[in-house]
């Protein structure tokens, strides 16, 4: 019994921690502090948002395009990322000059798989999101999805090595995609 | 609307009508889309037979096949009985397109499938219908000209519309640089899975006169030249050879790009961050040398075939297919193009690139995005809408090129490119017959090529 109790204890407080690096992430990203954000980032992570289409029930397994293959909406690592972060901060990359106001919205947090590797404990973590931009006086986005997340443990402190983007929408309707997911 | 007073080329003004105005646009809808030759999509979308993707032709949806037979069919994605959207997946492969709503089905060609036992065609064929309804008659309304070239799916619904070739002209020298293998051979690239496609409340003609040869909006991708993301490390692509803007004045097409040449200048180094790219791209130049040997060449960087096929040639490689939705509503699609038989590690530094360039999330892209948007908006008001907006840049200062009929060098910075994508606009709205419409191309294509 009290090996139970342990075990599930164990658990919640994994998963409270992911939880509570995911909402803080959240955070820095919607206060725009952008390079604490690049922070939180592994230096090999793959930052991957795919492509979406509509396909009859039986050819499904091509929903969405191909990683390593086919092209995305982002299909990058940390040196690309790191460059939209330094573009944000030029202050003349028009598409955030003036500055969106975001909402992470960060929910149904799962984990979905645990590996010890040579570079530390990584947990596989699924949650949904919304990404609510809004821009100027009456622009808005609404961005809904899945984000499949791999967290590295690294002396103690969650990274981010691997992020999934799935988005609900087939054909985007946002004009831009310039912030992060 | 006196669509003569909208368009002053003499002044080099154009009314902000054309970019908000509800009654233009569906002139346009007519006039404009139902007759121009608009690219569809492209033959590795459907590599197999019964392979199919939905595309748009203006304001419709269509189905882009390619036939148990073979043959590329484009076919308006309606129902011939009552209306309903026949296909809506975006791709896939069948047999034949069941109506969801009363269950006609029709074979990937577009005929009323007719085959006893194969698919059921018409329901109740017998028993309700009493075999009184004319399968043959009822079939999908067929684009009467398709056209597959080098690659690239055209399509135009105009029976009296001239070919393809005759409505590119030599402009097609620009186009092939674009489609054509590195090395030279005609058609030689693939198109990388995977369709971006989004929308943009902004008018579609932004798009076309931005890639059609805007030097001069070079100051707004400021940012992401500062932070650089060419290939070679610097900038937003690699240096490339003297520019200038060519237009085509009676076809409305234009590009970025040289002048035709016979002999190719030294290479020029490219793709530098990545050794094995960079070792490519000067086998394929040197190649190149070889199959062209002095035969008339472009080099380009990007264009616009009238009225909404935009394309980039060099870095990156991407084609543009632009749907109008509404006056202030715009559908882009985005496929991007490498060489056929490039090594995979090629491939994957351009697919990179381009995703770093181009679509919503390109850093180059995105702020084009935010200025076709807002210009779009600041446009709408009742008095904003009394000024017309300015393409004077370069006014009269035009000189024919030799050895391509018909076309025009502007310089590096002019507006002459745009001058002539609305001239060509102002001659399709006005509702001028084939005829009218390719008098003064034809004349030019009688001359000969001298240069
Ligand atoms: S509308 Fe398609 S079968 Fe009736
Ligand atoms: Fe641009």
């Amino acid at each position: 019994m009290a090996d139970i109790a342990e075990a599930e204890l164990r658990n919640l407080l994994l998963h409270r921690s992911v939880e509570a690096f995911l909402f803080d992430e959240a955070d820095l990203l919607d206060r725009r502090r952008y390079k604490e954000w690049l922070d939180l980032l592994t230096d090999d992570i793959r930052y991957w948002m795919p492509l979406r289409r509509n396909l009859r029930h039986d050819q499904m397994q091509n929903e969405f395009t191909r990683e390593g293959h086919d092209m995305a909406w982002f299909d990058e690592g940390k040196p690309l990322l790191a460059k939209r972060v330094q573009q944000i901060q030029t202050g003349i990359h028009w598409a955030e000059e003036p500055k969106s106001r975001s909402s992470h919205l960060v929910t149904n947090v799962r984990i979905v798989g645990q590996t010890a590797t040579e570079a530390g404990t990584e947990v596989d973590v699924q949650s949904k999101f919304v990404l609510h931009r809004s821009r100027n006086d009456v622009e808005t986005d609404t961005i809904m999805g899945q984000r499949n997340d791999r967290l590295r443990s690294i002396d103690g402190q969650w990274r981010i090595s691997r992020r999934e983007v799935r988005i609900d929408q087939a054909t985007l309707l946002a004009k831009n995609l310039t912030l992060f997911f | 609307m006196d669509i003569r007073s909208l368009v002053d080329l003499e002044q080099g003004t154009i009314s902000r009508e054309l970019f908000v105005n509800e009654e233009l646009f569906k002139r346009e809808m007519e006039q404009i889309f139902s007759r121009a030759w608009l690219c569809v999509g492209h033959e590795d979308m459907i590599q197999k037979p019964d392979d199919y993707i939905v595309s748009r032709m203006g304001g419709d949806s269509v189905i882009l096949t390619r036939d148990r037979q073979g043959a590329i069919q484009v076919l308006l994605n309606t129902c011939m009985h009552r209306g309903m959207k026949l296909c809506r997946y975006d791709q896939g492969n069948t047999r034949a397109f069941t109506c969801p709503y009363h269950g006609w089905s029709y074979s990937t060609d577009g005929r009323l499938v007719e085959i006893p036992g194969e698919l059921v065609g018409v329901p109740g064929f017998k028993d309700y219908y009493r075999e009184k309804l004319d399968k043959k008659a009822w079939g999908l309304v067929r684009c009467p000209n398709v056209i597959n070239y080098r690659g690239l799916i055209w399509a135009n619904w105009d029976p009296q519309a001239p070919s393809f070739q005759e409505y590119i002209g030599d402009f097609s020298h620009y186009l092939n640089a674009a489609l054509d293998h590195r090395d030279g051979r005609e058609g030689g690239s693939e198109m990388i899975g995977g369709i971006q496609k989004w929308r943009v409340p902004c008018n579609w003609k932004f798009v076309s006169e931005n890639f059609i040869g805007d030097m001069y909006h070079d100051i707004s991708h400021r940012s992401v030249d500062l932070v650089g993301i060419g290939p070679g490390g610097k900038g937003r692509r690699d240096a490339s050879r003297t520019r200038t803007t060519v237009s085509f004045d009676a076809l409305g097409h234009g590009a970025i790009g040289e002048l035709p040449y016979h002999q190719e200048a030294d290479y020029v180094s490219a793709y530098k961050l990545f050794p094995e790219v960079e070792a490519y791209y000067r086998s394929v130049f040197e190649a190149r040398v070889k199959n062209l040997g002095d035969r008339m060449r472009v080099n380009h960087s990007v264009g616009t075939i009238f009225p909404a096929m935009s394309f980039h040639g060099r870095q990156p490689r991407t084609v543009a297919m632009v749907h109008p939705i509404g006056p202030t509503e715009t559908e882009i699609w985005r496929i991007f193009l490498v060489d056929r038989d490039s090594p995979q590690v090629v491939k994957d530094a351009n697919r990179h690139y381009y995703m770093s360039y181009s679509g919503p999330g390109g850093l180059t892209e995105s702020d084009d995005l935010e200025n076709w948007t807002y210009a779009t908006e600041a446009s709408r008001g009742p008095i904003a809408r009394r000024f017309a907006y300015n393409y004077q840049m370069g006014l009269g200062t035009g000189r024919a090129v030799p050895g391509l009929r018909g076309a025009t060098e502007n310089g590096e910075y002019s507006e002459g490119n745009a001058r002539a994508f609305y001239k060509r606009w102002r001659e399709f709205m006005e509702a001028r017959s084939w005829d009218e419409l390719m008098e003064a191309s034809r004349a030019t294509m009688k001359e000969s090529v001298h240069g």
